[in-house]
């Protein structure tokens, strides 16, 4: 049994919640408890029949405003797989709970209202999909009942689709005409929609083959902690705690560590308290190094020929995630996995329309969900591989110094 | 490649110490809290994976409401000196005392709702700048938005409007003075992971989860244990079952299921088979308020 991690993305109403409260209510991940509430709640809300969307939206004013605000995870799990849920908010002002969900997504359900086809919700859904490079895409048709079940509607949909794809360069895309509320084409196939021939929704989930998306050609290695227990019978011992990122790390590899640019062999891999010849991704371990080299959490241990790309200038795709507009010149803290430099965001080059993806050129600051691209400089130099190369070692977060908060999420270029 | 292919729960517990690995690496001071429970002996277990043969780079802190199962006790003083690792007890009933706290009346007088304070003393005492928690994101809805790194302000409240985006694996752990951080590595295990992961792991676990006779009453479908801290009246009628504990909290605030399971593997077999969630089947004190586990959250709950 494996694992897939999914988002969901539709604007208001085309009925993501009901699809999600569907999916675990047909697989059985609903229990009655929550079904009583639920059943409670679509009553104080005057709903007549029980509402499926209650069951994600968990915050009182989520309720309150019947719309979905923040991304919650949900759960369920088949014989064949364990399902992780994004539930994301469709509205613009979400974008950033929406690139949130969909950086560690490996598949994204697109829904869209068979009434209303491609709309630009759609189109802005579908950017993100590719900024944050997602790499299968379900475009899931829904209310087929209120077409008729109509494969015209459909087909007429698929060719609009294909043509967001192509412009956006989206590998994967698979399309499912389904009735969230009838349940049709979810998990069982519908005979309505007879004249469809793939699988249901479901059974693309469990079958789609994500194994070959984990990356095992690069290895990357951030150092997290340092183990060091210096008693007198480990007085010499000095591992390297981290997670393998992508990649495969064998006992006698010639490493290198980064930024110091230090060479080494691994001595030694040990994984859960025993020694293996072998690890790899996404794997947590601890690496030995045969020479006593200075090595802190921050560090990136890779192999001496594959090496990520070494750089105080990264070019990037930023999402601006902060009611504080961003202000070119300031300063803050950039994280990449273990990594946290100091950086200043440098030049603004252009703005990103998510809705059609025009360039505005000449803007002098970012605001709250606005996708730029631009230049930042940090104070050290920063070990990376582009996002699109390598998504796990391309993702960084930037970090206000004065607020703390998290302000914004760069794929670097 | 299939050699390369891993598991789902060797996913969840790669995540889980890489999470854990995070708060040793930014924090100066954090703490793991450990409830007795299989969640947080699960979080143990993870502990051991994550740091030996080094020692944890935190201690164990217990926030003891006085009303805990026996067994629950024994189990954790007995994980504790098999480990060799700092266990911090921190009782609710002295908070009491020093502050002149009101105890909750009634049948089932909980002080689930006092534990609170004890923990927000406890990390005040200490200075604790994060606290490992083993709270899942299935237990209910308003976890279901809770990051991973969930950042309290200097009430210990939360607050969900104000959360951090939270991106890739990357969990920032930047705080002012004051503030603190809970960590859940087990965010995104559900109750079937729990014990799939504990059959896996053969983790051992106190005696109560399993089936065992034991006095209860019932009281609107559930079956409570009969202890000194629970109020008898004269229309309870106390009879003996068969039960076991899906979880383990205070003896006031968490029911029994009638059960025969005495493996870990009957307890998967019940699990799978049933129709009602852990929090709806078990906790006395979630019922009052579609909202009490966000309401108790915001007011610094675990
Ligand atoms: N007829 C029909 N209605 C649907 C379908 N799916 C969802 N709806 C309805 O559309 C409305 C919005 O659904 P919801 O799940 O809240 O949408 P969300 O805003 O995307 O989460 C609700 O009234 C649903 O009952 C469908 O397949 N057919
Ligand atoms: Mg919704």
């Amino acid at each position: 049994m494996d694992l897939l991690r999914f988002i969901t993305a539709g604007s208001v109403d085309d009925g993501k919640s009901t699809l999600i409260g569907r999916l675990l209510y047909d697989s059985k991940s609903i229990m009655i408890d929550q079904l009583a509430a639920l059943e409670k709640q679509s009553k104080n809300k005057e709903l007549g029949e029980i509402d499926l969307a209650l069951l994600t939206d968990g915050l009182r004013a989520e309720r309150e405003q019947g719309i979905t605000i923040d991304v919650a995870y949900k759960y369920f799990s088949t014989p064949k797989r364990k399902f992780i849920i994004a539930d994301a908010p469709g509205h613009i002002q979400y974008t950033r709970n929406m690139v949130t969900g969909a950086s560690t997504a490996d598949l994204a359900i697109i829904l869209i209202d068979a009434r209303n086809g491609v709309v630009e919700q759609t189109r802005r859904h579908s950017i993100i999909t590719s900024l944050l490079q997602i790499p299968h895409v379900v475009v899931a048709v829904n209310k087929m009942d209120l077409v008729n079940y109509s494969q015209d509607v459909f087909n007429n949909i698929v060719i609009d689709y294909a043509e967001v794809a192509r412009s956006l360069e989206l590998k994967d895309v698979t399309y499912i005409p389904i009735s969230a509320v009838h349940g049709d084409n979810i998990v069982e196939k519908s005979s309505k929609l007879a004249w469809y021939e793939g699988p249901s929704l479901l059974r693309f989930l469990e079958e789609v083959e994500i194994q070959k998306d984990i990356n095992l050609t690069d290895a990357r290695f951030p150092v997290q902690y340092v183990i060091r227990p210096q008693t007198p019978e480990l007085h010499d011992y000095r591992g390297y705690a981290g997670k393998i990122i992508s990649g495969i790390y064998r006992k006698g590899d010639v490493v290198t560590v980064q930024p110091s640019g230090l060479q080494s062999t691994i001595k030694a891999i040990e994984l859960g308290g025993k020694e293996v010849e072998e690890a790899f991704a996404p794997q947590s371990v601890i690496i030995h190094l045969e020479d006593d080299i200075d090595i802190s959490r921050g560090d990136i241990i890779v192999k001496t020929d594959n090496q990520p790309k070494l750089s105080q200038e990264l070019e990037v795709f930023l999402c601006w995630m902060d009611n504080k507009p961003l202000v070119p010149g300031n300063k803050y803290w950039l994280q990449l996995n273990s990594r946290v430099v100091r950086s200043v965001v440098k030049n603004i080059e252009y703005k990103l329309d998510v809705n059609t993806l025009q360039k505005e050129y000449g803007v002098t600051s970012a605001g709250l969900n606005d996708v730029i691209r631009a230049t930042i400089k940090t104070a050290s130099p920063v070990p990376y591989d582009t996002y699109k190369s390598l998504r796990e070692n391309g993702g960084a977060i930037l970090i206000d110094e004065t607020s703390h908060v998290t302000v914004g999420a760069c794929m670097i270029q | 490649m299939s050699k390369y292919r891993l598991d789902y729960l060797d996913h969840l517990e790669s995540e889980a110490i890489h999470i854990m690995r995070e708060v040793a690496g930014q924090f100066e001071r954090p703490a793991l809290l450990f409830s007795g429970g299989k969640d947080s002996i699960t979080l143990v277990h993870l502990a051991l994976k994550a740091f030996r043969p080094g020692k944890f780079p935190f201690p164990l802190v217990h926030i003891d409401t006085g009303h805990n199962f026996p067994e629950a006790l024994e189990f954790r003083d007995r994980l504790v000196e098999k480990i060799g690792e700092r266990l911090i007890v921190r009782k609710v009933e002295d908070t009491i005392k020093a502050k002149q706290l009101t105890e909750p009346k009634g049948k089932f007088a909980s002080r689930n709702a006092l534990q609170t304070y004890t923990l927000l003393d406890t990390i005040e005492e200490f200075k604790f700048d994060a606290c490992i928690g083993g709270a899942r994101r299935d237990e209910e809805k308003a976890r279901a938005k809770e990051r991973i790194f969930s950042v309290r302000d200097e009430f210990g409240q939360w607050d969900p409007k104000l959360q951090r985006p939270e991106l890739w694996n990357t969990y920032n752990g930047k705080i002012h003075k004051g503030e603190n951080v809970r960590a859940f590595p087990i965010s995104n295990w559900t109750e079937l992971d729990v014990w799939n992961y504990i059959r896996r792991e053969k983790i051992e676990l106190p005696s109560i989860y399993f089936a065992h006779e034991r006095e209860v009453i019932e009281h609107e479908g559930q079956l409570v244990a009969v202890s000194e801290f629970i109020r008898l009246d004269d229309t309870d009628r106390v009879v003996v079952k068969k039960v076991r504990y899906r979880t383990v909290g205070d003896m006031t605030c968490t029911a029994a299921v009638e059960s025969s399971a005495t493996t870990i593997d009957d307890i998967i077999n019940e699990i799978t088979a049933t129709k009602t969630s852990e929090r709806g089947e078990t906790r006395i004190d979630d019922k009052v308020s579609e909202a009490a586990m966000e309401d108790r959250k915001k007011n610094g709950y675990f």
